[in-house]
């Protein structure tokens, strides 16, 4: 019993987070269209601002959410509004759009990630905040592990319930169907797609942040997560927001089981499922 | 009408394509074996970006499992390096880089756009993973050495690769494949209804395609003596390879030839001592060409007073 405990437990830590990471990204997927393969690099920004407040101030890793979140947002709406709106109005169809925007997010991985790295080198940093031991079910995990579980769960749905009973969250859910029909219907569609990045980043930096607390952060780490939202997005379905929350715990999940029998192989296993999902089910547990 | 003039155009491609190829044949002769490691190191990124340009340019499928085929034909060479001569080893490594893409080819053949990038990102990852598993594992080594090549040979191996692959490419595009792919690029569907095996066509092409990636792989690991799965699959070259392509501009044939040339000179001018520099120089490049020159550094080329001079005449 008590292993089961502990793989499930530990599937759900990390679970929280990814389903973080993946709500971000699917809101610029989902919505925006633009795949967005410097999503990590955000998560990278939060995590490593975070450790910067903390080693510079010490500041209290979770009120930098009110420097990173916002910033993040700041800067994900601004990229929308100069660059992908510029690569939409060039592109001649959905489909060269998809792989412009595609191409200009490598850009920007590079352009982000070098620049941290100037910044920052590429040392893995870390920092300890709330690492004391709590016992959940006679198994005993850390205390920051279990914060940002929870902190994931009140974001999370938090911000489900913005899109599901806010006005602007209305918007968005009606892009996110049909952008068209949405702008004809009175959306401002050019605002709310750089909106959904803007959040998508923001939600990145969050998750960031809470990763930071937990784990170490290099200013590399990015790609990992960004291929661990693909993932989860895809399992989820893509453009379902709910869908990428459960399939970030159920990504976390499968992760803790592999990693219990044969540690090295998680990310292979990762990677396997993803493959296997594509080719058999790419519309994802709650596709449409 | 055809005029002596006109006549002279259309035979300076050749020509200059040919007094290219000589100097590049007999380099070893009078450059000095410095230029010939820095040359060699330009071509294999030439040899990569081609590659790519080769199935993903006239198809829209953006393929980002150059760095797997890559790895794959560096780890048949160090694995088959000591049993069997250079040449046989990067046969071998192409054909394997060939069968590893007919595979992928054949499974992927209904993902779409996004996801078919997705895929192939993926299995870069996948393979690295399993392999340093498996090497871990089972053989208990973490990296492998591989039999050292002069550099002299290994040039004119890579060029070799280099001017079968643009021949290729170049015969391709002339072809009803090349034809096959290019309406492919336009509408699938409405090329499978006029008559295109769509699958086959795609498969074969990428399957070509990787050929010449893996036997650049198996060329180069001969250099570098010892390899890990890191640095075999590396996903850098699939996002290097795609980079240049665009920044050359995909439009014309000489277009991401001349992207990857410009882009592999600064690199081997920065990477040593300005690694991220040269990161974050490719990064705003790669931005600034799809925001302002969608048909890349060709484009410029033909916006140029010199070319204008010349009057509007159409791009081949």
């Amino acid at each position: 019993m008590q292993p089961i405990i502990e793989v499930v437990i530990s599937g759900l830590l990390v679970g929280g987070l990814y389903a973080l990471i993946a709500m971000g990204l699917s809101l610029q997927y989902g919505v925006a269209r633009v795949l967005n393969v410097a999503h990590g690099e955000f998560i990278m920004l939060g995590g490593m601002t975070t450790w910067a407040l903390y080693m510079a101030f010490h500041i209290n890793p979770l009120l930098s959410l009110v420097v990173c979140g916002p910033a993040a947002f700041a800067l994900g709406y601004a990229l929308h509004r100069t660059v992908y709106t510029r690569v939409l109005a060039s592109s001649a169809s959905p489909g060269a759009f998809e792989s412009n925007s595609l191409l200009a997010s490598f850009g920007l991985l590079f352009i982000i990630q070098n620049l941290a790295l100037i910044a920052w080198g590429a040392d893995t940093r870390a920092y300890s905040y709330l690492a004391v031991p709590v016992d959940v079910a006679g198994v005993l995990f850390g205390a920051n592990r279990l914060l940002t579980l929870g902190s994931a769960l009140v974001i999370g749905v938090a911000f489900y319930i913005f899109l599901a009973r806010t006005r602007i969250g209305k918007a968005i859910r009606a892009a996110a169907q049909d952008p068209t029909t949405a702008a004809l219907m009175g959306v401002n569609i050019n605002s709310v797609l750089a909106l959904c990045f803007g959040l998508g980043a923001a939600l990145a930096a969050i998750a960031g942040m809470l990763i930071s607390i937990c784990y170490p952060v290099t200013a590399v780490m990015g790609i990992h997560y960004t291929v661990i939202a693909m993932i989860v997005v895809v399992l989820g379905g893509l453009g379902s927001i709910p869908g990428s929350f459960i399939g970030g715990f159920v990504l976390g999940l499968i992760e803790s089981i592999v990693s219990y029998f044969e540690p090295a192989l998680t990310l292979a296993a990762n990677y396997l499922i993803f493959a296997l999902l594509l080719l058999v089910k790419p519309t994802g547990i709650m596709g449409r | 009408m055809r005029t002596g003039r006109v006549s002279w155009v259309g035979l300076r491609t050749p020509v200059l394509w040919l007094v290219l190829l000589v100097a590049m044949g007999t380099l070893s002769l009078y450059a000095s074996a410095y230029t010939v490691i820095m040359v060699a190191n330009i071509l294999l990124y030439v040899i990569l970006t081609m590659s790519w340009v080769l199935f993903s340019a006239p198809t829209g499928y953006i393929s980002l499992a150059t760095a797997a085929f890559f790895g794959v034909g560096i780890y048949t060479a160090a694995i088959l390096g000591e049993q069997l001569p250079l040449p046989l080893v990067i046969l071998t490594a192409g054909l394997a880089s060939f069968c590893l893409a007919a595979l992928v080819g054949a499974l992927t053949l209904r993902l779409k756009g996004v996801y078919f990038a997705f895929f192939t990102f993926g299995l870069v990852e996948l393979i690295k993973h399993l392999l340093l598993w498996y090497e871990v594992n089972v053989t208990g080594v973490r990296g492998r050495f591989v039999v050292f090549a002069d550099n002299v040979t290994i040039y004119y191996v890579i060029l070799g690769i280099l001017v079968i692959l643009l021949l290729t490419s170049y015969l391709i595009r002339r072809s009803r494949i090349g034809l096959a792919l290019q309406s492919i690029g336009e509408g699938e569907d409405a090329a499978a209804h006029i008559g295109i095996n769509v699958s086959a066509v795609k498969t074969i092409v990428f399957a070509l395609s990787a050929v010449f990636v893996g036997a650049a792989g198996a060329a180069m690991a001969t250099r570098w003596t010892y390899v890990d799965p890191y640095m075999a699959f590396d996903y850098l070259y699939s996002f290097t390879a795609v980079a240049m392509a665009v920044f050359g501009g995909l439009g014309r044939f000489e277009g991401p030839i001349l992207g990857a040339v410009v882009f592999a000179f600064l690199r081997e001018l920065l990477i040593t001592r300005f690694p991220y520099v040269y990161m974050l120089v490719m990064g705003s490049v790669l931005v600034v060409t799809i925001l302002y020159l969608p048909q890349g550094l060709v484009q410029l080329a033909q916006m140029s007073p010199w070319r204008r001079s010349r009057g509007n005449r159409e791009p081949a």
